[in-house]
């Protein structure tokens, strides 16, 4: 087919993958990879450095609208993004190392697992008990807005969050996927930060981890200008238009149908990864 | 500390962050639209084959070298340099948050900050292109036309 035909088709594609990703919260990156290496036949080095791409550009667009409610943490943000972007680095490195198929198969694994534990119901909050003393030296504790006014929390297991944000980099980096569950996951359980805050926080955190590793994979030549231009392009406006039908679609059924594909597109990269079919 | 963070306060710092990243975006998009427009137009009919994986010629992955290729007006060179702005927002918002921390004389957020940010430009002007220089050349479309047309 021709290069035309090819970039309306990838473009569409994406629009439907920034719609969809935006509607249920979920993330246009976890489909693109697949859309590229599995409909599209791209090398999946090529659909990862492209999917990263546009991960900034969803995450970056969009992180304007999370500011503006005082929930996000700069703080604890930028701290924990020195583990997140070494991560990066180190995943985009182990890319290089790792052969094609065993990345799909990575792929598929990890997009398994986030799919259980984010159906997964949160466990409750604990209340405070004594400050973290790393929390406190690094001023990581703060305050949210709530109905009752400012509630403050604090901020716990400091070491651990941080090894959990390197290792949410490292996926980023190798995957080309945001990672933001995963960091809301490690912010949420294992450093008892509120979930809005955890949320809003991520976001800002996604964009800078996928610029550490997509920083390597232009250098590298991994990101193709022909791929990623429909890729960007495709799935911010797909994202925009979500963001605007997000108050009147029940995002319950979305979700259930984004999961169900989710698990079909997971399972797909496990068995074309194993049987060598990328 | 107050009163250092009156100078410039968090919820501020965040609503200038957040503008700066969104007008990155926009740009960006922009820029890579406008390539998309001229590569189209050169490539548009040639076949397709993302398929084999050979790496970007070595001038569409360095800073310098995609600057000279947007500057020339080639379609690909203008998406790579719409991409470059695109990764530099994040790093960009990173740097001004470094200024702001700066301005608060929050010096401990300052040096984590700018730990973050060396991470960040060491891999946009670190890595090499696969392959290195030994690569042949070869036309990638088609129709005989070659990146160096853009």
């Amino acid at each position: 087919m021709s290069v035309a035909t090819f970039t309306l088709l990838l473009g569409t594609g994406a629009v439907v993958a920034g719609f969809l990703g935006s509607l249920t919260g979920l993330g246009g990156g976890v489909v693109i990879v697949p859309l590229l290496a599995l409909v599209f036949g791209v090398d999946i080095r090529y659909a990862v450095g492209a999917s990263l791409v546009s991960v900034i550009a969803t995450s970056s667009g969009a992180a304007a609208a999370y500011v503006r409610e005082g929930y996000s943490n700069i703080r604890i943000g930028m701290f924990l993004e020195i583990a997140t972007t070494l991560g990066a680095l180190a995943g985009a490195f182990a890319a290089a190392l790792i052969s094609p198929s065993a990345i799909a198969v990575v792929f598929g694994l990890v997009l398994l697992v986030s799919a259980y534990l984010s159906s997964r119901p949160r466990g409750e909050q604990a209340d405070d008990e004594s400050p973290d003393p790393l929390a406190r030296r690094l001023r990581l504790d703060g305050t949210f807005p709530t109905p009752e006014g400012k509630t403050a929390y604090h901020v716990r297991r400091v070491p651990l969050g941080f090894g959990l944000m390197f290792l949410a980099g490292i996926l980023s980096g190798l995957l080309g996927i945001g990672s933001g569950a995963f960091k809301v996951l490690a912010m949420d359980q294992a450093m008892r930060i509120p979930f809005k805050v955890s949320t809003t926080t991520s976001n800002f955190m996604i964009g800078v981890t996928a610029a550490a590793s997509a920083g390597i994979y232009l250098s590298r030549g991994y990101i193709d200008p022909g791929l990623a231009m429909p890729v960007m392009l495709g799935v911010l406006l797909g994202s925009s238009l979500g963001t605007r039908v997000l108050v009147r679609v029940p995002t319950r059924h979305l979700r259930f149908v984004f999961s169900l594909v989710i698990l079909a597109l997971a399972a797909e990269m496990i068995y074309k990864g194993i049987t060598g079919g990328l | 500390m107050a009163q250092a963070e009156a100078v410039w306060p968090d919820e501020q710092m965040e609503q200038v962050v957040g503008n700066l990243l969104r007008i990155g975006v926009i740009l960006a998009a922009t820029v890579v639209f406008c390539g998309g427009i001229l590569y189209l137009v050169r490539h548009g009919a040639a076949a397709a084959d993302h398929q084999t994986f050979h790496g970007e010629p070595e001038d569409l992955c360095r800073p310098g070298g995609i600057i000279g290729n947007a500057l020339a007006f080639r379609g690909r060179g203008l998406i790579q340099l719409g991409l470059l702005l695109l990764i530099a927002t994040p790093v960009a918002r990173v740097a001004f948050t470094a200024f702001a921390f700066a301005r608060q004389k929050d010096w401990t957020y300052l040096v984590i900050t700018l730990m973050v940010l060396s991470v960040l430009l060491f891999s946009l002007f670190y890595g090499q292109p696969e392959g290195g220089l030994e690569r042949p050349a070869r036309p990638p479309f088609s129709d005989g036309t070659s990146n160096r047309r853009g």
